[in-house]
């Protein structure tokens, strides 16, 4: 069963949350994120759950690393400014294995930029941004829907591989309202419990360590250093190093066919569009527009770890055009899979590229 | 059981230096921690980044090692998130007063109920002996080497002016009142900060003419003097010594707190 609402974009993501069981936000304000911790501090209370207003976005992910410790399901909101701010524990998180959720509807940067407008420009901070090696997951909403919806993935995916997952989605998304079906209930995802007997970070084949909550006796230590499967800082061997980053970073990396998460359209396309987030809208439209050209659209839904195997499913394809609110952060990463030419359609600003503009640059790549 | 019960047997020895006050003042937090009949599966050490941070990775309890200055932050998360945990985080003059001084007196006005013990050294002690924000007017340090020229913060003053309910200085000397001051903290609803001047001889004592252990030991000894018997004399008008440490209780009250167990 499924209610029909009329909602906004960051408001369907905090619901979505608080579907998924998330019960403690930590935040602080910014533009245009602000609604998400807004509906927080009004609904987390009526449902037993924690808000905290803190005094920064490194305390505010700092705390909500602290309390899924306690085993509480938590996530902030944020946006560029704030996303910088967080990297360092973005980081310890993944070195911890810590799951959480991070939204960021992203707006115009460097610095402080355009608050109030739309921008694709963190796809590759949230993926290499904090120091050293790591994967992470990484979703990009097209629709008030998709802000529930990938919210709740987002907490499955975070759970599941106990890393950070990021909703990376745009102003545009964030700030627009239109209907939604909210179903009464989704699929949860819990993470997995830790056995006692084994080693607090000692994997199983998934490469997933059983997480060992706080407050049930396990005594474990959790260090960002460099740690053996008991916790323990083991800083100086560089075996134990190795092992260690390619198991966090494979263990997300691996799964990326089988958590590969993208929609198709004319699979047999000379020219495909791949687009992510807001600009999927215009691209639906440019498709909608022209049916008998059998544009080809790859969406990805989950943008990290990108999915690489997806562009085989265009074997015609004579070339990509990427339309993102970047200058061709995604672009880049489908030029490392393929061999045709990758054209990335940059729009900086704010604004939605139209289907006039994208149309120009089909036919311009078809006639070529 | 003792308070080395609460000792994670299997990870010492300690990194720390011979001569280094740590180890003192773990002791005697966790010789509170016992006394107070405190469960050690419900509770939990937090840390930032320093030799003092180290300190949570010898407690046979759950205990959270963070990043540099953000222990108190990360602290507020597990505490709010589940208050029914006993919460105690250790941290450096350097971890909680320069990079994380924000945390530091957020962490005090919103009066979260934990216990934190400040192992102020003077000096940073982890990197190799840099000033920090409490290295005193003229200390030689690897980065003051004609002398800090920068006032000191007073941690004291500051968690008591950002809201903490209770607040206590002694030294590594002191290994009773510090003992008492942690229990007591423990106790009291609220923000308990506890700073504990602590010695560094490899960084500060070296460079500062109290090199030997014994020489730290009877500076803290010497220089200390009692709030109340300070309080007195200023009152008097009469002569205080400028480099006086002045030790023991400078506030324990009961405004309203966070994360207070129900
Ligand atoms: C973000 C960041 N900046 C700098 C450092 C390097 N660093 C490690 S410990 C430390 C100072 C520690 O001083 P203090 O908190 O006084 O602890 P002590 O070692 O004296 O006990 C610094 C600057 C770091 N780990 N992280
Ligand atoms: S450097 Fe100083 S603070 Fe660090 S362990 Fe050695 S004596 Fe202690
Ligand atoms: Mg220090």
């Amino acid at each position: 069963m499924t209610r029909i609402e009329f909602m906004q974009g960051n408001a369907a993501s905090a619901e979505g949350a608080l579907a998924a069981g998330c019960r403690f936000f930590g935040g602080y304000p910014i533009t245009p994120s602000t609604e998400v911790a807004e509906l927080m501090a009004r609904k987390m209370p009526k449902l037993g759950g924690v808000f905290v207003q803190m005094e920064d976005e490194i305390a505010s992910i700092a705390a909500v690393i602290g309390a899924a410790w306690t085993g509480k399901k938590a996530m902030t909101a944020t946006s560029g400014p704030g996303f910088s701010l967080m990297l360092e524990n973005i980081g310890f998180a993944i070195m911890t294995e810590t799951p959480l959720v991070i939204v960021n509807v992203q707006r115009g940067g460097p610095s402080t930029g355009q608050p109030t407008m739309s921008a694709q420009g963190d796809m590759l901070q949230c993926r290499f941004g904090s120091h050293g090696d790591m994967a992470i997951l990484a979703l990009a909403p097209d629709s008030v829907q998709e802000m529930y919806d990938l919210t709740v993935k987002a907490f499955n995916l975070a759970e599941r591989f106990r890393c950070p997952a990021f909703l990376m989605a745009d102003e545009i998304i964030g700030h627009m309202r239109e209907r939604i079906d909210v179903p009464d209930r989704v699929e949860v995802v819990d993470r997995k419990p830790f056995v006692p007997g084994r080693l607090p970070f000692e994997a199983d084949d998934d490469r997933v360590p059983g997480f060992p909550t706080f407050g049930q006796g396990h005594h474990t230590h959790v260090t960002g250093l460099t740690h053996d499967a008991r916790g323990y800082p083991v800083t100086t061997d560089p075996a134990m190093h190795d092992a260690l980053v390619r198991r966090l970073v494979g263990k997300v990396e691996d799964a990326r066919r089988e958590i590969a998460d993208y929609r198709v359209t004319n699979p047999d396309a000379e020219v495909v569009f791949i687009c992510y987030g807001a600009p999927a809208r215009t691209v639906r439209q440019l498709v909608a527009d022209r049916p008998d050209d059998g544009i080809g659209v790859l969406r990805l839904r989950l943008v990290w770890p990108f999915p690489e195997h997806a562009l085989a499913e265009f074997p015609n394809a004579r070339a990509f055009v990427v339309p993102e609110q970047n200058l061709g952060q995604i672009a880049r990463e489908v030029e490392r899979h393929v061999r045709v030419p990758v054209i990335p359609v940059s729009k900086l600003g704010g604004e939605l590229h139209t289907p006039d503009e994208l149309a120009r640059v089909y036919e311009e790549v078809r006639a070529r | 059981m003792t308070f080395t019960d609460w000792l994670r047997a299997d990870r010492l020895p300690h990194i720390w230096c011979s001569g280094c006050s740590n180890g003192t003042i773990l002791n005697c937090t966790l010789a509170a921690v016992e006394a107070e009949g405190w469960d050690r599966d419900r509770t939990v050490f937090v840390s930032g980044i320093g030799c003092s941070s180290r300190a949570p990775g010898y407690v046979a309890t759950d205990s959270l090692h963070t990043t540099h200055g953000r222990a108190l932050a990360f602290a507020t998360g597990v505490k709010l998130a589940e208050p029914s945990l006993n919460v105690v985080v250790f941290t450096g003059d350097g971890d909680l007063a320069a990079i994380g001084g924000n945390h530091f007196i957020h962490a005090c006005r919103r009066n979260v109920d934990m216990t934190v013990v400040c192992m102020n050294n003077l000096i940073y002690g982890m990197t190799g002996g840099q000033g920090s924000p409490t290295t005193p007017l003229g200390a030689l340090s690897t980065t003051t080497p004609y002398g800090a020229s920068e006032p000191a913060f007073d941690l004291v003053a500051l968690a008591v002016a950002a809201g903490a309910n209770h607040v206590a200085r002694w030294t590594a000397y002191h290994v009773k009142e510090l003992e008492k001051a942690v229990k007591t903290g423990l106790e009291t609803p609220g923000l308990s900060f506890i700073e504990v001047r602590a010695g560094c001889p490899t960084n500060y004592g070296r460079k500062n003419r109290i090199r030997e252990v014994t020489d730290m030991a009877d500076h803290f000894r010497t220089r200390s003097m009692l709030k109340t018997k300070y309080d007195r004399l200023v009152a008097e008008g009469k002569p205080v010594p400028a480099d006086a440490i002045v030790v023991g209780e400078f506030v324990r009250r009961a405004n309203p707190a966070m994360g207070v167990a129900p």
